[in-house]
């Protein structure tokens, strides 16, 4: 067992890129993740010589990370809803120019300035592009503590093997709670020379350029269906999701991030009063796991959908199911978190007293 | 034979000791697309011989801006990076900071690094980061042929002033190289030209110079080139050279604003 402590999914995050051996951090204070910045500008550089760089914006922030990452370098940042939509045109040239990185949207109540309590508006955002132009990132959706650890070495791994950017989307209660948290071991920061990276050009070789210009439209969609290909591949190949209770069910709850910690709570509470209900967590919303969805569809009565937004992943589970099974939506909105009562409440509203 | 006598010709003048000009080995043997006479093509050509005489073609990393030296990577034969329009000083930050040791240098026009990207350079500026800036001011967005720039003099005509620039609702133009000076971060500020010989090859010294003080490691050089656009300006490229000369160089002066004081 490693080193086991008592931490803030922030600074669990924080800790877990210092141990990872990642190479560079740019970013720009925002509640609730600002602890990033802060732990890591206290902690990064004297532990590994990890650049740690508090930018004038996040659209500076995001503009670093493509300048180091295209020198083959992990490079990742943190932010929260309004910082990260700043970030949106870095990220649509970084997922052109096919750079690798990571970064974490500690995402807080929108739209606008919002709020800053825990909320999940930001799934579209997240998983459809987000930025102009047809791309995808990867999206990992941690829900405790320890996975706002584990997805840091995950997400970068994830990134460098598709050359994509990867996000790490939590809520700002992932981000500001503390739970036990196991530690990976520190690895050591190593340079790797990529052919495709800047780092002057080789004495007999071509120089390297980083672009996502493409003047002629054969040359551009050319890179849109490569892009295309890669993000077929990661819903071949890197689904992930965790379920319960599937065996029996003749009901779904499904939910992402923290809200699927409260959805279990209320499948435990429902399966008291003889509901027979499971639970299903997508961890990758991007690419989302359609195929379970789709199965658990032949054989329930109805998935109920719980998130913290006007109902923004429901779309995905409805399109998996392809209207194999009623599919209904309960949501909390403005940074406030839906308990396990209110669930099970209107899971009985919808589905026990309407049949 | 008509071709055999061009053959004959051509041997007979081609040879070393008639070599009154070579393409640098640092410059891509292939056409530009820059405009007839636009400065663009001279400054890549000083700023790839200096690269060519320093000997660090594998030691430098650059960063195209959005504008229309967003192709500048098809012509220097040095590793580069796109920049989006105005990002290319976080770019560069993020380069430098990753391999301090080479040399970095972004080449901006004036909307790139004074309007949209103002913010990012001002910063990296202050930061004190240490890579070269070229900047190139020719007064008006040429890529999308003939806005007004920031630093589009009063009473200039583009596309969208077309009754002369009016500072009065417009702005004036904007002396990005004076306004960074003072910051104790930036080490160098010149402003030079390149419409005649001799501004050509005081460019290129300055060029050469700031790369210099990258390597001592002394901060922020910044190197505006006063250029044309004949294009844009609809003019022949003589008369955006007197253009340059007359009327953009009494308003932005040449000469160095600011210089390192460097222990010999």
């Amino acid at each position: 067992m490693g080193e086991v402590k008592l931490m803030k999914g922030n600074e669990a995050l924080a800790e877990a890129a210092i141990r990872a051996g990642v190479d560079a951090y740019f970013g720009y204070p925002i509640t609730p993740q600002s602890e990033v910045i802060e732990y890591l500008s206290r902690e990064a550089t004297k532990r590994t010589g990890m650049v740690v760089l508090q930018a004038e914006s996040e659209v500076a922030a995001i503009n670093m990370i493509y300048g180091a990452a295209g020198c083959g370098k992990k490079a990742m940042t943190t932010s929260s809803s309004p910082g990260i939509s700043l970030m949106q045109e870095g990220l649509s040239y970084i997922a052109s120019a096919e750079l690798p990185c990571l970064l974490a949207n500690i995402n807080r109540g929108g739209p606008g300035l919002g709020t800053i309590q825990p909320a999940q508006g930001d799934y579209f955002q997240a998983v459809k592009g987000g930025g102009h132009g047809d791309y995808r990132l990867l999206v990992l959706a941690p829900y405790n503590v320890q996975e706002m650890a584990d997805f840091v070495k995950l997400g970068f791994e994830l990134a460098f093997k598709y050359r994509n950017p990867v996000m790490i989307l939590a809520d700002g209660a992932l981000g500001q709670m503390m739970e036990k948290v196991e530690l990976p071991p520190q690895e050591q920061r190593v340079h790797i020379e990529y052919p495709w990276a800047t780092t002057g050009k080789p004495k007999n070789g071509e120089r390297r350029v980083i672009t996502s210009l493409h003047i002629q439209p054969e040359k551009m969609e050319e890179i849109n269906l490569r892009l295309q290909r890669k993000y077929k591949q990661m819903q071949e190949e890197e689904v992930r999701y965790q379920t319960k209770n599937l065996d029996d069910a003749e009901y779904i709850f499904t939910a992402f991030g923290l809200v699927s910690r409260i959805a279990m709570k209320a499948m435990d509470l429902g399966r008291q009063r003889g509901y027979k209900i499971g639970w299903i967590r997508p961890i990758t919303l991007f690419p989302f796991p359609t195929k379970i969805f789709a199965e658990v569809a032949q054989r329930v009565k109805g998935i109920l959908d719980i998130e913290m937004n006007s109902g923004q992943m429901v779309e995905d589970v409805k399109l998996a199911v392809s209207g194999a099974t009623r599919v209904e939506f309960y949501g909390r909105m403005g940074g406030v978190v839906p308990t396990p009562e209110e669930i099970l409440e209107n899971f009985e509203k919808m589905f026990i007293k309407g049949e | 034979m008509a071709v055999d006598n061009v053959d004959v010709l051509v041997e007979d003048v081609v040879k070393p000791e008639n070599l009154v000009y070579r393409r640098p080995s640092t410059l891509l043997d292939v056409e530009l697309h820059y405009c007839p006479g636009c400065g663009h093509s001279t400054v890549h050509k000083i700023f790839m011989e200096v690269v060519e005489e320093m000997g660090i073609q594998n030691d430098i990393i650059g960063v195209a801006p959005v504008g229309c030296a967003v192709f500048a990577y098809n012509y220097m034969d040095v590793d580069m990076q796109q920049a989006a329009h105005g990002r290319a000083c976080a770019v560069a930050t993020g380069i430098k900071r990753m391999l301090p040791d080479k040399f970095v240098f972004t080449y901006q026009g004036d909307g790139d690094l004074a309007a949209i990207g103002g913010n990012e350079t001002l910063h990296a500026a202050n930061r004190g980061e240490n890579f070269l800036v070229i900047f190139i001011n020719n007064a008006v967005y040429g890529m999308t042929s003939g806005q007004m720039a920031p630093t589009t003099i009063e009473g200039m005509v583009t596309t969208t002033s077309p009754y002369g620039r009016d500072p009065k609702t417009m702005g004036w133009p904007l002396k990005f190289g004076e306004l960074i000076a003072p910051l104790p971060g930036v080490a160098y500020v010149t402003r030079q030209a390149v419409n005649t010989v001799q501004n050509v090859r005081r460019t290129k010294k300055a060029l050469q110079r700031a790369l210099e003080y990258q390597k001592m490691g002394l901060g922020f050089c910044l190197v505006e080139i006063v250029s044309n656009c004949p294009s844009n300006w609809k003019m022949t490229p003589i008369e955006s050279n007197n253009y340059v000369q007359n009327v953009l160089i009494p308003y932005y002066p040449l000469g160095d604003i600011k210089v390192p004081e460097v222990k010999k």
